[in-house]
């Protein structure tokens, strides 16, 4: 018997040679596998309060062959200060400076000749990499610098130049950050990990729930997989079309489900324009203390809580234990559930449940007005919803459907009926935006910042994606297959 | 000197086909700045140690699969690993069986380049009995559509080891297909 596998059911006729049996791993052996999981109830010492003040960020874009990543970084710090007139560079105390590859860049220490752009020498800086988490996790490392005391008013720059190497290296040099003996040699393609995930997930999910009447195996597999992927497209549609009226977007289109799903396949069932991008482009957010908060801007917005989570490299490490259970979920929602599999993502969750715990909240879908997460593929949204307890796990598909995620207002071409519940990825996210490693979690932390504000009409030149009332949001990056993920809460702090 | 007449383009497709060329090109951007852009290869051997993880490559080169075992977990990685992720304990070397199922795949239509001549290819994260986590191998001799979660499936070894994890890859176990028999 697969030991790891303790509930999986045996399989139909169809595959009469299966047997999958019963479990030798204990409960107990499950619960110690999670040993010293946070929860949302453990104190957190936080430290000084932080402040988002100003954010700016380039257009994404497949190739900026006009500007090298000294000048993108160089231009969104500008944006940003532009936003802060009061701020001089005097009173900046240092910078955290954030990408992902230096096989991209292919110049080592970078961020020191940002550092020397922005005029910054020789204020302290550190250069922050944590893969696709970079940004998220270079905006926690400011918001550390400043919680801590070291720092009043702390910049966070963030670039990749992506368009330095042909499409098919690039997805190379990604591949990279998996492991190099047991997983890069196999295709060394990321896609085809996600498409692992997404498969496993839909065999989890759809498969053994919504189509546990269908006793042909193969029959009840291809269904499922039908099924999640067509849910997968609405996701895509949905940031596509809201990418519309957001200028720094690189890929805005106006598609419909039946668009993403004959669009060319890439690694079944993830099809071309259900995944994310290559892309040159920088962000930068200037986080500040209390006291300088107020002498900068009278529309600073609070970082209220941060959490970051972590998993195994290889996906094949990945434990079959317990949920690590969140206020709207019971250990019995779970009783047959191997977790997390390949089919979830473990760092998420406990990412998710560190900035909930250090933020106060509990039910994410009323506390939070907005989030703005890692979509480099529709499959890891869908994940993410559960991940971060939009839903429960197996529900993510559900919850599209319900139309929850989606904006008010907008056609997307199907119903939606509960849309504007909780707007996940308004600017469009990942696979609308790009995904310039090193600037993506800082760019969702300037669109964060601008919903906050009330300041997306004025920003994107159109109030179509402004989230009317936004007090409360979150942002969420994430690392390779979910090997690393941080989640940061924004909540504004002027009434509008 | 003379200088050398480089092709210039608004168009970076263009520019980038150039350089294959001739070394060097001009990129002129929306704001009319011209950018020189130029060919710039890069190529590297590393010597690359597998240390702590040799044993299940040496094994490979004899048709094993080795996976490793934590003694106090009681805990089978299908995918070897030197200490135990739960309790850090140094693990110790077992025998995987040669035939297990698949618990989740995928086929590729692309790849990082220096895969792409091989696409399309199949991925798939494999179970055995007896192991506590999967091992991700390629799965031949099966169509896209006949793959399915749970498909039984066995090991099959290059018989020219190339030191790589690509020595070990599945195949539908029980088929009568001569491919599948194939060493």
């Amino acid at each position: 018997m697969f030991l790891g596998h303790p509930n999986e059911k045996p399989f139909m006729k169809t595959v009469n040679r299966v047997t999958i049996s019963r479990p030798t791993m204990t409960a107990e052996k499950k619960r110690d596998v999670f040993s010293g999981m946070p929860t949302p109830s453990s104190p957190k010492r936080s430290g000084r309060r932080v402040y988002m003040v100003a954010g700016g960020v380039t257009k994404f874009a497949k190739a900026h062959p006009g500007m090298d990543f000294r000048l993108m970084a160089k231009r969104s710090f500008d944006q940003a200060r532009a936003a802060v007139p009061n701020l001089t560079l005097n009173m900046i105390d240092g910078t955290r400076i954030s990408y992902f590859s230096d096989h991209f860049t292919r110049q080592l220490k970078a961020s020191s000749m940002v550092q020397d752009y922005l005029g910054l020498n020789p204020r302290g800086s550190v250069r922050i990499e944590w893969g696709g988490a970079t940004g998220g996790e270079n905006i926690q490392a400011a918001y550390e610098a400043v919680a801590s005391g070291r720092m009043d008013v702390c910049v966070a720059t963030g670039f990749e130049t992506m368009s330095r190497v042909p499409t098919w290296k690039g997805n190379e040099f990604i591949a990279l950050a998996s492991d190099t003996n047991f997983d890069f040699p196999l295709g060394g393609f990321y896609t085809g990990y996600y498409a692992l995930m997404v498969q496993r997930h839909i065999y989890e999910y759809v498969r053994r729930k919504k189509f546990a009447h269908i006793t042909d195996e193969r029959e009840a597999q291809r269904k499922a997989i039908e099924y999640g992927t067509k849910v997968m497209a609405m996701v895509s549609v949905k940031n596509h079309k809201n990418a519309l009226t957001n200028p720094y977007a690189q890929y805005p289109k106006d598609l419909n489900v039946n668009d993403v799903l004959s669009s060319e396949m890439v690694s079944y069932p993830l099809t071309r324009e259900q995944i994310c991008t290559m892309s040159d482009g920088a962000a930068t957010v200037i986080l500040t203390s209390e006291e300088r908060a107020k002498e900068l801007a009278d529309d600073a917005v609070l970082i209220k809580g941060v959490g970051c989570g972590t998993d195994t490299m290889r996906l094949a490490d990945r434990p079959f234990g317990k949920v690590i259970l969140m206020p709207h979920e019971k250990a019995s929602d779970y009783a047959d559930l191997d977790y997390p599999g390949v089919h979830s993502f473990r760092a998420g969750r406990a990412a998710g449940m560190e900035a909930y715990g250090h933020a106060g909240i509990t039910n994410p879908n009323k506390e939070l007005d907005f989030i703005e997460l890692h979509d480099a593929y529709s499959s890891s949204e869908i994940q993410t919803y559960e991940d971060l307890g939009l839903c429960k796990y197996g529900e993510g598909y559900d919850f599209v459907e319900s139309g929850a995620p989606f904006l008010k207002g907008v056609d997307y071409g199907f119903p939606t009926p509960k849309a504007g519940m909780i707007p996940v990825n308004p600017s469009g996210g990942l696979i609308a935006c790009g995904h310039p490693v090193g600037a993506t979690g800082i760019m969702q932390g300037v669109f964060a910042l601008w919903q906050l504000q009330g300041r997306i009409g004025e920003k994107f030149g159109s109030p179509r994606l402004q989230i009317p009332h936004a007090r409360r949001g979150a942002i969420h990056s994430h690392a390779g297959t979910g090997s690393a993920v941080t989640v940061t809460i924004m909540e504004s702090t002027k009434q509008r | 000197m003379a200088e050398r007449k480089l092709f210039k383009s608004s168009k970076f497709q263009e520019v980038n086909a150039a350089i294959k060329k001739d070394g060097a090109a001009i990129f002129v951007d929306k704001e009319g700045h011209e950018n020189l852009i130029i060919d710039n290869p890069y190529a590297i051997r590393y010597i690359h140690s597998y240390a702590e993880d040799s044993p299940f490559f040496l094994g490979l080169a004899q048709g094993k699969l080795l996976g490793t075992k934590c003694g106090p977990c009681n805990y089978v990685f299908a995918t070897p690993r030197g200490n135990c992720q739960f309790c850090g304990e140094p693990t110790t070397w077992v025998d995987l069986p040669l035939r297990g199922r698949v618990h989740t795949w995928t086929t590729c239509h692309f790849g990082g380049e220096a895969f792409l001549k091989e696409t399309p290819y199949n991925l798939a994260m494999i179970e055995f009995d007896g192991a506590n986590s999967v091992l991700l191998a390629r799965l031949k001799d099966c169509k896209e559509e006949e793959i399915y979660v749970g498909m039984p499936v066995e090991a099959r070894f290059n018989p020219k080891p190339q030191y790589s994890i690509t020595d070990v890859w599945f195949v539908p176990a029980d088929t009568d297909s001569p491919k599948a028999r194939r060493k």
